[in-house]
């Protein structure tokens, strides 16, 4: 998955447009900073989320986080592979790492979120911290 | 003083290295009016055969270890192997730390291993953690567990649960949004009704909590109770009092109880007048990732070598802080491993026989109480080693008081929880008494009634 | 072959007793249904005396302990854990069950009550419920009574304040007492005073936990203007007593306006910590919150010791029977073999022994808090050119435990040290030798501190594994 295609957010998810519904992952950059990641807890189809709200869960051995929803929407398919093979995460975050899909209420919230360049751009300034 | 290494010429040399010439400039910091109190209210250090002697005499204004003492209601005296004391007392045992650094660690994350296997065996279900602080706490434990797990906020508790733990469990939800309701008794059978049951569960019940044997001695139809929870999609979840029951009567797990919470004290630890005891939670597979407190997994290292860890850290407070299962830190890992040293040593045929000698014992008090014209047995089958008994004239109090006289413990009054219960005695039986102590129960409750 | 004990089911054999009871001597009558009974425990252990007290010994070689050797973890003050306690506590006049009639048990009654008495002198509180079974218990319950006080006054409120660097109980505690956690951030040196807390004091807080001295080992030397801010909010100070061993007999946490405090027995008064409890977590409070303490509580009556146990306005029961009182015999035990020409004593040396180690590491390691310290010091992995997880790992190859890492999270890669009053001065300075040929090492041939430990037992285990794949009991059969 070409990474100039994607959207980030400010909590390290990507987002893949595809007409009226998006794909959501982790970065790179979050899966390293989690470790090696031993459970996701992953929402139920069906489920209606607001942009911001948690979405599902990551568990690393030493961390937990939470993945956002970057839209509202509603979750229309889950990862799951990622049951028996969590390290998927670790491995190829923006490919068989995928976390769940959305379709999506309000397309225009997708502006609210970076293109690679100001991620990139974002990174160097936590790195600077 | 003994436990202060320090000697004056090394605190000199400590100060020198430090850059300071008295102590007191380490403590600048504390606000001078504050500093230093007077502590004269306390006393003066005492040698150790002073220790002794003031012990000794705190022990002589005891009385209780001369009584014949049939008292239970959660706290059971029975039989504690040498090797037990001998073994769990070892300096290696009982001053570690956690095992954060399970390198260092083997011999306490391997003996909990052992432990969490052996208490999933007894209960039936797949997996135990390493310890809650006691069974009041692991059912308020079980409670949350249910809750977060299924999404509802609606809680039954059996009325025959012990009222100790169902007073820590209303503690524990004082503040959030989880609603508790009574499931009721059935007077002549003195079991869970469970039509009753059956018309409290709704689609909003996240679990119904039962104990069995339940705080009148009473084993419960859990098959029944099971059945009719899981129709409604709730947890059942069976509470055990006296662990030493679970060697004796279906195991939770193929009664279909979804989780065991309950109190291990009886697997060799002392009465110790309440604590520490040993709190035991386990549970089916799917809520293994919900559940409280530290769990020892086994794993591999660097060498191939097989060896145990902590693990599923992360639902715990040190990682997920307020959002974690539980705010559970230290345990009862000592009182586990010690547990666990009990049944090992007990083993298949020991446990078995001591569970069978508790309810023979039980059983036989019962067929001769028969004969007593001052009490009935309020339920006289299936109960495994605690009885309830009420007296025909005057008080459960006064003839417990009666029988203190003639240096006998009848049993717990159970007006010490329920005013209205003035005149039934819940009695306890267990493989320490034989038959000559039961019959001078008996004989001094037929002399007093 | 491995030279690691087998697990005890690998032992077993069928027939092997390891247990000398008899069968019940009276007629073998159950009253049980049949189908209420269980048929035997398949796989339970069957192993004789002696192979147990084997297996046991076995394992007991794997473990480190404070009986063998220091442990510097910050914030578990590991001290000493006296043997004549031992014997005090497995006294089989103190054995009592807990529903004995009060008068068969004065003896017991009393060792609590002069417990809360000391704790009430040292602490400056005017009250103690000894019932939580651990400090997290008690902050839950501390909590719960700063939510009922709150209550009566007609708004229980919404937020507990919580500095970044505390303890994550702290914020758990707060949670599971119905409170919504806000965050603080520490100054630049550590501590929290007005400027850290007067943007956060807004009308919906309850409380500040605040643990003093600090996870830092600084001293909070703000309290008393942060507790008075508080007051004047109509919030409450509750103390987090973990690292009350820098300040017994120094100084009275009830003395600086708190109001409400937990105390670790297993930590500060020496009960043993058995490998990660039993631990006991009384909580003390200031006079006007006396009637919401957690029941039963321990007092003296016309014609001796009393329990109470029901009070309309406590907050309730916190656990089964009075709490860990073999613990409570333990810590009252160490007191008065302290008595208070010592008490003071306690606290000079922990943090005498803390700031000499401090004074013979700085130059080696970072030290991002450069504020006095008491008894215990945070250093961070900051300029080196190894993880302060390998470095607590190359410690256990030299036969020392490793110092608290990773906590508080404020610092980068923490190493908390806390020597506590307990070592001498030759267990310090074999610690800093240790710690400077490691530093050495780390510049020379990081790979071995990477590699370690190799010394030990087992090699690092494969935590992610553990997780991914949980283990978490033997079945037969299962090969792995």
């Amino acid at each position: 998955m070409a990474k100039e295609n994607l959207l980030y957010s400010k909590d390290h998810e990507w987002v893949l447009r595809e007409g009226n519904a998006v794909t959501v992952g982790i970065t790179d950059y979050a899966q390293h900073e989690l470790g090696d990641v031993v459970f996701v807890d992953l929402p139920a189809v069906g489920k209606g989320l607001k942009k911001g709200d948690p979405a599902a869960n990551i568990e690393s051995v030493k961390a937990v986080s939470d993945v956002y929803s970057p839209v509202t929407g509603k979750v229309s398919d889950v990862n799951a592979k990622l049951g028996d093979h969590p390290e998927l995460v670790n491995q190829d975050p923006f490919g068989d790492g995928w976390i769940f899909k959305l379709s999506v209420d309000q397309v225009s919230e997708l502006d609210e979120l970076m293109d690679l360049k100001k991620y990139e751009e974002y990174l160097k300034g936590i790195a600077g911290e | 003083m003994r436990y202060l290494p320090l000697t004056d010429a090394e605190r000199e040399e400590m100060k020198r290295a430090i850059g300071i010439a008295d102590v007191r400039e380490l403590f600048t910091c504390i606000p001078s009016g504050q500093c230093r109190p007077p502590l004269g209210k306390l006393p003066k250090a005492l040698s150790e055969p002073e220790l002794l002697a003031v012990f000794r005499e705190f022990g002589r204004r005891n009385g209780f270890a001369a009584a014949l003492s049939f008292l239970g209601a959660g706290a059971h005296s029975h039989f504690i192997p040498e090797v037990v004391s001998y073994l769990s007392s070892k300096g290696e045992f009982l001053t570690p730390y956690t095992p954060y650094q399970p390198e260092v660690s083997q011999g306490s994350l391997q003996a909990i291993f052992e432990y969490q296997t052996m208490m999933a065996m007894l209960t039936g279900l797949d997996v135990a953690n390493a310890s809650l602080y006691d069974g009041a706490s692991a059912a308020a434990e079980a409670v949350l567990l249910a809750v977060r797990r299924s999404g509802r906020s609606r809680v039954l508790l059996a009325e025959s649960l012990h009222p100790e733990y169902a007073a820590v469990i209303r503690t524990y939800v004082q503040n959030l949004a989880i609603e508790l309701v009574p499931v009721a008794v059935e007077g002549a059978s003195g079991r869970v009704s469970v039509s009753d049951l059956r018309s409290q569960l709704d689609d909003a019940t996240a679990a119904f909590v039962f104990q069995s044997p339940n705080f009148l001695g009473v084993v419960e139809d859990g098959k029944a109770i099971a059945a009719a929870v899981h129709e409604r999609k709730a947890f059942a979840v069976q509470v055990v009092a006296e662990a030493m029951s679970l060697a004796y009567l279906t195991p939770p797990g193929e009664v279909g109880a979804d989780m065991a919470v309950g109190e291990a004290q009886s697997f060799g630890l002392p009465l110790g007048f309440g604590g520490p005891y040993l709190g035991f939670m386990a549970v089916r597979e799917e809520f293994m990732r919900q559940m409280p407190g530290r769990l020892v997994g086994e794993t591999r290292d660097l060498d191939g070598q097989r060896g145990y860890v902590l693990t599923l850290s992360t639902r715990e407070q040190h990682i997920k802080r307020e959002k974690a299962t539980s705010n559970i830190c230290s345990n009862e890992a000592w009182c586990a491993m010690r547990a666990g040293m009990y049944l090992a040593v007990m083993g298949q045929a020991g446990l078995a026989c001591a569970a069978r000698a508790c309810h023979l014992n039980a059983a036989y008090f019962v067929r001769q109480a028969a004969a007593l014209a001052g009490i009935r047995v309020v339920y006289a089958r299936n109960f495994f080693n605690e009885v309830l008994v009420e007296v025909r004239k005057g008080s459960a109090a006064d003839l417990a008081a009666a029988l203190k006289k003639k240096g006998i413990l009848a049993g717990v009054p159970l007006a010490w929880f329920d005013a209205g219960q003035k005149n039934r005695l819940l009695l306890a039986f267990s493989e320490l008494h034989d038959r000559a102590a039961i019959d001078r129960l008996l004989a001094a409750i037929g002399e007093a009634s | 072959m491995s030279h690691l004990p087998k697990l005890i089911f690998e032992l077993s054999r069928e027939g092997k007793i390891g247990c000398g009871l008899n069968e019940a001597d009276v007629p073998a009558e159950p009253a049980v249904d049949a189908e209420l009974r269980r048929g035997a425990i398949a796989d339970f252990p069957q192993v004789s005396e002696v192979e147990i007290v084997r297996h046991y010994m076995a394992l007991a070689k794997l473990n480190y302990s404070v009986d063998a050797g220091f442990y510097p973890l910050g914030s578990c003050t590991m001290k000493y854990n006296p043997k004549v306690n031992e014997r005090l506590a497995a006294a089989e006049e103190l054995q009592a069950h807990p529903y004995a009639p009060h008068d068969l048990v004065q003896g017991n009654l009393e060792i609590m009550a002069r417990l809360e008495e000391w704790l009430v002198e040292l602490t400056g509180m005017a009250g103690f419920t000894l019932t939580p079974a651990a400090g997290a218990h008690g902050e839950f319950a501390g909590m719960l009574v700063v939510r009922k006080y709150l209550q009566e006054k007609g708004d229980p409120r919404r937020v507990v304040l919580i500095p970044d660097s505390a303890h994550g109980t702290n914020p758990a505690s707060a949670h599971f007492a119905g409170y919504e956690v806000r965050e603080i951030a520490s100054s630049a040196n550590g501590t929290i005073g007005l400027a850290e807390l007067r943007p956060h004091l807004t009308p919906d807080v309850a409380a500040l936990m605040m643990t003093n001295p600090n996870t830092l080992g600084i001293f909070e030397s703000d309290i008393m203007v942060v507790a008075e801010a508080l007051h004047a909010n109509g919030s409450l100070l509750y103390m987090d007593g973990a690292n009350l061993n820098a300040l017994l007999g120094i100084v009275r946490p009830g003395d600086l306006g708190v109001d409400v405090m937990h105390i670790n027995l297993h930590k500060t008064f020496s009960t043993p910590h058995g490998g990660g409890g039993p631990g006991s977590g009384p909580v003390g409070v200031a006079a006007n919150l006396l009637p919401y303490l957690p029941v039963p509580r321990v007092r003296k009556g016309g014609s001796g010791y009393e329990v109470v146990y029901d009070d309309p306005r406590s907050i309730g029961r916190v656990k089964n029977f009075y709490g860990h009182f073999l613990v409570i015999v333990r810590a009252l035990a160490y007191l008065m073999a302290l008595g208070r020409e010592n008490v003071g004593r306690v606290a000079e040396d922990a943090v005498l022994n803390a700031n000499y180690v401090r004074s013979q590491l700085q130059g080696l390691l970072d030290l991002p808090y450069k504020a006095p310290t008491l008894h215990e010091v945070v250093f961070s992995d900051s300029g080196l050119p190894v993880k302060t997880l390998d470095i607590a790992k190359r410690l256990l190859d030299y036969g020392v435990h490793p110092f608290t890492i990773y906590f508080p999270l404020i610092v980068h890669g923490a190493m908390m040290i806390e020597p506590t009053e307990s070592e001498s001065k030759e267990t310090l300075d074999d610690f800093i030798a240790v710690m400077k040929v490691i530093l050495g090492e780390a510049r020379e041939n990081p790979e071995l501190l990477r590699q370690a430990p190799t010394r030990t037992p087992v090699r690092r285990l494969d935590e992610t594994q553990a997780a991914r794949k949980p283990v978490l009991r033997w079945r037969k059969g299962e090969v792995r």
